[in-house]
């Protein structure tokens, strides 16, 4: 127990100071300020993998980090769509996943955001689109803000997040 | 002048080809020599009769296997018996090639509903150009008896994972038998394989499974480059083994962390997600990329190390050694987490050997097998790995073996940034002859990661099957399970840590 807080004392505070949020990964027209009013600044993430390599997955494990420490921006990821103001979907929506992805955003309350994570959630990346996979998570639900990168970083993937609940900059 | 790795290095690759009537005898005389079937694929194409592959290790001896389908039809022997992994894969064989094995079950596995059970994806015959089928009734094993009932878990996890589902029949909160569906995220990767250049398919390789994606790209180059009888710069071999230990420490720590935090102990968590991000930091700023996809290329590599970025990962190592060494000591004498790590999850020696578990699982469960150790390629061949193994298979011996293979990789890593060979970090690749065929062997973090592949006209893809370790550990987790309470399988899962992606392709 000693050691546990000795070490606690010795890392300190880590975090670092959130990115300002990505404008211009917006692909819907700006949100109504009522919706903004509702989120806030108490949001709660369920990620959705619909057919990720799983490297999108961790870097969204590292936005939990306590360098990145996601939490006290007030954002937590939930462990149920039902309890969800946003979802993050990392792609590309496999044919398989195509209905556990609709269902999981139908049983999202509304007003709900969609933030699309990584090149396969953006476009069908590398693999696509074929007889397994639908490509891009807009084919399949509405996207709100699309997050491109192999994997992007946490950085990126905070600044997309911030993006979706922020009043866009003048 | 520019030291170079010989063509064929790494454990010579022995190819044999066969009657289908011998598979059974040749399998069972492989698993008597304590070998283990490392991977299986189909080929079906017009004209051609079908063509099953398979790699086999029995240290020191690495196999390459082919052998057709019985005369005029479509079917081969199974070998489940002998092999229990190998049930899996051949059910996948039939959905992707349409060859049928003769074991008994025949249940759909890496098909669910996207395309029908008359269509192959990677057969002869195109796919229908609708192929939606509506219909996707899985037939799970039901238990009966007083007090069972069913607990349906997935696609779709409470945390940040992989789909699948998990179908669990318990007792109050005892768990009397597990059964996994997988395939929900099957996204054509080998069909996508043969739309790409041979020189390109690397990229794709990379994002079989992402947290292993040196490995399979390397597995995918080393398939390639004995094909093409490429003589890799050395210098190159010593930089992808060096991002193979980067990796194999990266998921190392994320999992400690996790592990803590399944336990109930979110500091490890914190503390070790800390660390990570600080070795991925060093890892962008010496070679440009935080999880290193697209460093490995046929050839070689594509970025160099520069002086600054080898004594910045260096320091990482230093540090890491040094704060790893104090929450060891913390995770050792806490009796909170002891007390949820020993005892849950086992699976013992025999079970072990015979479900054929290997890589990290399979060493904590005293099965040795390291490819870097058993089939070493360069430079391992020169790094003298150390071999981690643990013995009583539980959820701390895979901890145990997490911390024991960290500080083995740190150690290899430093010994490669002071001792790496100066020269060029890659060499052109020639593009193979149509029908060259080529096997890549990467122990990756996990365990040992396959790409086997065959060159097409025109540096083309004819077929590229990668095959992941998870294959053979998914149903020992089936079995690790049985007797514990539901609320320990999220942490013995994490104890696995088994690619969903990697294994449905």
């Amino acid at each position: 127990m000693l050691k546990t807080l000795q070490q606690i004392l010795k890392t300190g505070i880590v975090t670092e100071a959130p990115p300002a949020p990505a404008d211009e990964l917006r692909v819907r027209k700006a949100l109504e300020s009522r919706i903004r009013e509702v989120l806030g600044r108490a949001l709660c993430i369920r990620e959705v993998d619909a057919g990720s390599c799983n490297g999108c997955e961790l870097e969204i494990h590292a936005l939990g980090n306590p360098i990145y420490s996601i939490e006290s921006l007030g954002i937590r990821f939930v462990a149920s769509p039902r309890h969800a103001d946003l979802l993050l979907v990392t792609g590309p929506v496999t044919r398989h996943m195509e209905v556990a992805l609709r269902r999981t955003y139908d049983a999202t309350p509304d007003p709900k955001l969609v933030v699309a994570v990584g090149d396969c959630g953006a476009c069908g990346g590398i693999f696509g689109s074929g007889y397994a996979s639908c490509g891009a998570v807009s084919n399949v639900i509405p996207v709100d803000v699309v997050v491109p990168g192999c994997p992007p970083s946490p950085t990126r993937i905070l600044a997309g997040i911030l993006a979706a609940i922020s009043k866009p900059a003048p | 002048m520019t030291r170079a790795t010989p063509p064929q290095a790494g454990a010579a690759i022995s190819q044999l080809v066969i009657d289908p009537v011998e598979w059974r005898d040749l399998a069972q005389d492989i698993a008597a020599a304590g070998g283990r079937l490392l991977a299986l694929w189909g080929t079906n194409r017009v004209g051609q009769c079908g063509t099953l592959h398979a790699v086999a290790i029995a240290p020191p001896h690495v196999l390459l296997i082919s052998f057709p389908t019985a005369d005029g039809t479509r079917h081969f022997p199974g070998v489940e018996d002998v092999f229990p992994s190998a049930s899996r894969m051949q059910r996948a064989v039939f959905d992707l090639c349409g060859l049928r094995s003769t074991d008994h079950d025949t249940r759909p596995w890496l098909r669910h509903a996207a395309w029908p059970d008359d269509a192959f994806p990677l057969a002869a015959n195109p796919m229908p150009s609708s192929p939606q089928s509506p219909i996707d009734d899985y037939a799970f094993v039901r238990v009966e008896g007083d007090g069972v009932h069913e607990i349906a878990v997935g696609p779709v996890h409470a945390g940040i994972i992989e789909p699948g589902h998990f179908r669990f029949s318990v007792v109050g909160e005892k768990v009397l038998r597990l059964e996994e569906r997988l395939g929900y995220v099957h996204k054509g990767i080998e069909q996508r394989f043969t739309e790409l250049p041979i020189l390109d398919g690397h990229r794709l390789a990379a994002r079989v499974s992402g947290d292993s994606g040196v490995a399979y790209a390397w597995s995918y180059c080393q398939a390639l480059e004995r094909m093409t009888g490429t003589a890799v710069p050395l210098r190159a071999s010593w930089l992808r083994a060096l991002a193979l230990e980067l990796e194999r420490i990266a998921n190392h720590l994320g999992d400690l962390g996790a592990l803590g935090n399944d336990a109930g102990f979110a500091f490890g968590l914190a503390q070790f997600s800390r660390l990570k991000e600080h070795l991925l930091r060093a890892t962008e700023q010496a070679l440009g990329q935080r999880y290193l996809l697209d460093l490995v290329v046929p050839g070689g590599t594509r970025t160099d190390l520069a002086p600054a970025g080898a004594a910045g990962l260096d320091e990482c190592m230093i540090q890491l050694t040094d704060e790893v060494t104090v929450l060891r000591g913390i995770y050792d004498e806490h009796t909170g987490l002891r007390d949820r790590f020993a005892g849950a999850g086992a699976v013992l020696h025999e079970l072990a050997a015979w479900i054929g578990l290997v890589g990290l699982a399979g060493r904590a469960s005293g099965q040795p097998l390291d490819l870097r150790v058993d089939a070493a390629c360069a430079p391992y061949d020169e790094l003298a790995v150390r071999r981690c193994t643990q013995q009583d298979g539980d959820v701390l011996a895979r901890v145990t073996l997490r911390f024991d293979e960290l500080v083995e990789s740190v150690r290899i890593v430093r010994r490669i940034l002071r001792a790496m060979p100066s020269g060029d970090c890659a060499i052109a690749v020639t593009v193979p002859e149509a029908g060259a065929v080529g096997v890549g062997l990467i122990e990756a973090w996990r365990g040992p990661v396959i790409v086997g592949l065959e060159a097409g006209p025109d540096g083309s893809i004819l077929r590229c099957h990668p095959q992941d370790p998870s294959w053979h550990n998914w149903p020992a987790l089936e079995h690790a399970v049985i007797g514990n309470i539901v609320p320990d399988f999220p942490l013995i899962n994490k104890s696995f840590n088994l690619s969903y992606s990697g294994h449905d392709l």
